[in-house]
């Protein structure tokens, strides 16, 4: 608990804490919510929103890391060199013998299709 | 006298095995004291404070638990192997399917989930004999470090200290381990989450090798980092666990085809000879100033660090060769790069929920679909995956991805690099394992840091490069401090090293046996008996 409270007043000293700048201002943070379909109260939102500019702020550490250019994206830690890998199987569909217990989780269904309201189009022309 | 639940999984197993005990008894004596210490389950909408009780579990499964049980009992009675786990009760992390029961992930948006499927590392659990009593209780998601961002309420309270967390974000399995509800758990470890709660509640924790266990039925986080891991009392029941659930599946296409070793056959070998590193680089927690652009350390708590240093005397007592002053230099840039891809592959992982094929679906009335994907998310998503979900978009954005996630991932290298070089059969520091605290501090108090998700995700600092470089390491109980809150220890070792990790922790285990500190039981049981 000491630590914790050590930390946490130099991450207020050091800005970590009170961002100066807001990288992600209210306008682009709306912009966000909109592609991550959600819809959040006034509270949350800027919680939310602070928190998000406080975490790029311990981000930033990245930028600060001598990277050579050859260095290569690890995509997983654990290198998967094919003797660890298991063969594909061959590609034929296998059916899970599950459709109805699948179909019974659905909100709404109509026969064995799944029901949402409007999906929002443009006529085209 | 222990009571049947206190006993290890492999002394139940023995037993069970033996004819000397029925699994219907085992189970018995595990749910009396699920009754005794439990208090209520987590609920949606529940009440937040309790003071005295662990709050591990969601949903007990009784009646499907007596239905096991006495299935082992049949075999044994008609003369047949109930195999290694035999009547053994272990719990589930509520983020694993099973099969007709709910799989709630701690979220309202899987509230009403019933998996038609079970998860293999559970159906293998159940296949060794374990009985299962249930799922326990985790942060929303996995997205924390102490429970308490699980949407079911009460959240697991630590069984040494109720008032504290008891870590997370496996912290209802490691709560129920500790407070003999049930022998073992299965958890996932994707940035600690089994390691830091079995160091703040006193228990053994593993994180396999990523890909040693498969993750088929688990409800995915960040898929490059998760691993399944048990968590057990002892040393010896984690290698048996960790023997049942391992190996390759073919429903999950990144479970290694590597052959599972016998891990308790080679437990007793002992460590004469095995060199087991020390590095400067886990003896604090670094940080960025952001003022000096220079970066920054504390030194773990003295009692913390006075257990590892403890730990390596202890291990170089009984012949290994301590290596000092090893040098993992990108263990300080693991948080950073973990908050983009963490959060990359989460908010991809989270698009899925949508109120359309399964899940809860929002109540209000909608004009058209775009307005019940976001009423249903606004509704089901606490603030932790909300957020997680908009940092990993804002990340993975087309005009910053080469600035964030692609440099996360080349961090990831460098950190991969570092282990590589350490663990290297040929080169200069040839360790068997890595010896470091599991965290910087004990289980923290509820409250004290809950709504601080970058002080938060700074508690796994050292144990989140094992994540990035899929390396295993174990986490061991190494003592208590002044308040009487367990410290850990973790060691950490090259690709598929398991075996060596759970005999230099079983060595390290035998050898304190005697300690005063082994003797303490969690308060949660001492107020049971008196």
């Amino acid at each position: 608990m000491r630590w914790i409270l050590i930390i946490a007043e130099r991450f207020e000293r050091d800005g970590i804490l009170t961002p100066m700048a807001d990288q992600i201002s209210p306008e682009l943070f709306d912009h966000l919510v909109e592609l991550a379909s959600l819809e959040l109260t006034g509270d949350e939102a800027e919680y939310l929103r602070g928190e998000l500019n406080r975490q790029l702020k311990a981000i930033e550490e990245l930028a600060a890391i001598p990277i050579l250019g050859n260095t290569p994206l690890a995509r997983h830690g654990v290198s998967y060199p094919a003797d660890l890998r298991p063969a594909m199987r061959e590609d034929h569909a296998e059916a899970s013998g599950l459709s109805d217990e699948i179909l019974a989780q659905a909100p709404e269904t109509e026969g064995r299709y799944v029901v949402v309201p409007e999906i929002p189009h443009e006529e085209l022309g | 006298m222990p009571d049947l639940c206190d006993l290890p999984a492999h002394e139940l197993a023995r037993r069970i095995r033996g004819g000397e005990l029925s699994a219907s008894d085992a189970l018995d004596s595990a749910l009396a004291r699920v009754r005794a210490a439990d208090g209520d389950p987590g609920r949606l909408d529940g009440p937040r404070d309790d003071g005295s009780k662990v709050h591990a579990f969601i949903t007990l499964t009784e009646t499907r638990a007596r239905g096991q049980a006495k299935q082992v009992d049949a075999k044994i009675a008609a003369g047949e192997d109930p195999g290694p786990l035999a009547g053994v009760p272990f719990t589930v992390k509520d983020i694993f399917t099973v099969e007709g029961v709910l799989a709630t992930a701690g979220s309202r948006i899987l509230s009403n989930f019933v998996s038609p499927y079970t998860a293999t590392p559970v159906e293998r659990l159940e296949a060794a004999g374990g009985v299962m009593l249930g799922k326990v209780n985790l942060d929303e998601f996995t997205y924390g470090s102490s429970n308490e961002s699980s949407a079911y309420q009460p959240a697991p309270r630590n069984p040494w200290d109720p008032s504290r967390v008891p870590g997370g974000s496996s912290g209802g399995s490691a709560a129920a381990v500790a407070a003999g509800e049930g022998a073992l758990s299965l958890g996932t470890d994707t940035a600690g989450s089994v390691r830091q709660p079995a160091a703040f509640c006193g228990v053994v924790g593993i994180k396999p090798t990523y890909g040693r266990v498969s993750r088929y039925g688990l409800i995915a986080f960040g898929s490059s980092l998760d691993c399944p891991g048990p968590v057990a009392r002892n040393v010896r029941d984690a290698a048996v666990a960790l023997n049942a659930i391992a190996g390759p599946d073919p429903r999950d296409s990144t479970a290694a085809v590597v052959p599972v070793p016998d891990y308790a056959a080679e437990l007793e070998k002992g460590v004469k000879g095995l060199r087991i590193g020390l590095s400067p680089d886990y003896d604090k927690i670094s940080y960025f100033n952001h003022e000096t652009g220079e970066l920054e350390s504390r030194p773990l708590l003295a009692e913390i660090a006075a257990a590892v240093v403890h730990a390596a005397d202890t291990l170089a007592n009984l012949g290994a060769e301590i290596v000092e002053a090893v040098p993992l230099p990108h263990t300080a840039y693991g948080i950073p790069a973990y908050f983009v891809i963490s959060r990359v592959e989460a908010a991809s992982n989270l698009h899925r929920y949508d109120g359309v094929k399964y899940g809860y679906r929002t109540n209000a009335k909608v004009e058209d679909l775009r307005e019940l994907y976001r009423k249903t998310r606004a509704e089901g998503f606490g603030s932790q995956p909300k957020l997680r979900i908009l940092m990993g978009m804002y990340v993975s954005a087309a005009q910053y991805s080469e600035q964030y996630y692609r440099r996360a991932l080349q961090v990831r290298s460098l950190i991969r690099g570092d282990f590589d070089l350490v663990f290297d059969s040929k080169g200069k520091f040839q360790l068997d394992a890595l010896l470091a605290a599991t965290t910087p501090t004990t289980a923290f108090p509820v409250g004290a840091v809950y709504g601080d998700t970058v002080l938060m995700q700074y508690a796994d600092q050292l144990t989140v490069p094992a994540n990035h470089a899929g390396v295993p390491a174990i986490s061991l109980p190494a003592g208590l401090n002044s308040e009487r809150l367990p410290i850990g220890v973790q060691l950490i070792g090259t690709d598929f090293s398991e075996a060596a990790l759970f005999r230099i922790g079983r060595a390290f285990e035998a050898a304190t046996e005697a300690e005063a500190w082994r003797r303490e039981k969690p308060s949660v049981l001492e107020n049971l008996a008196g």
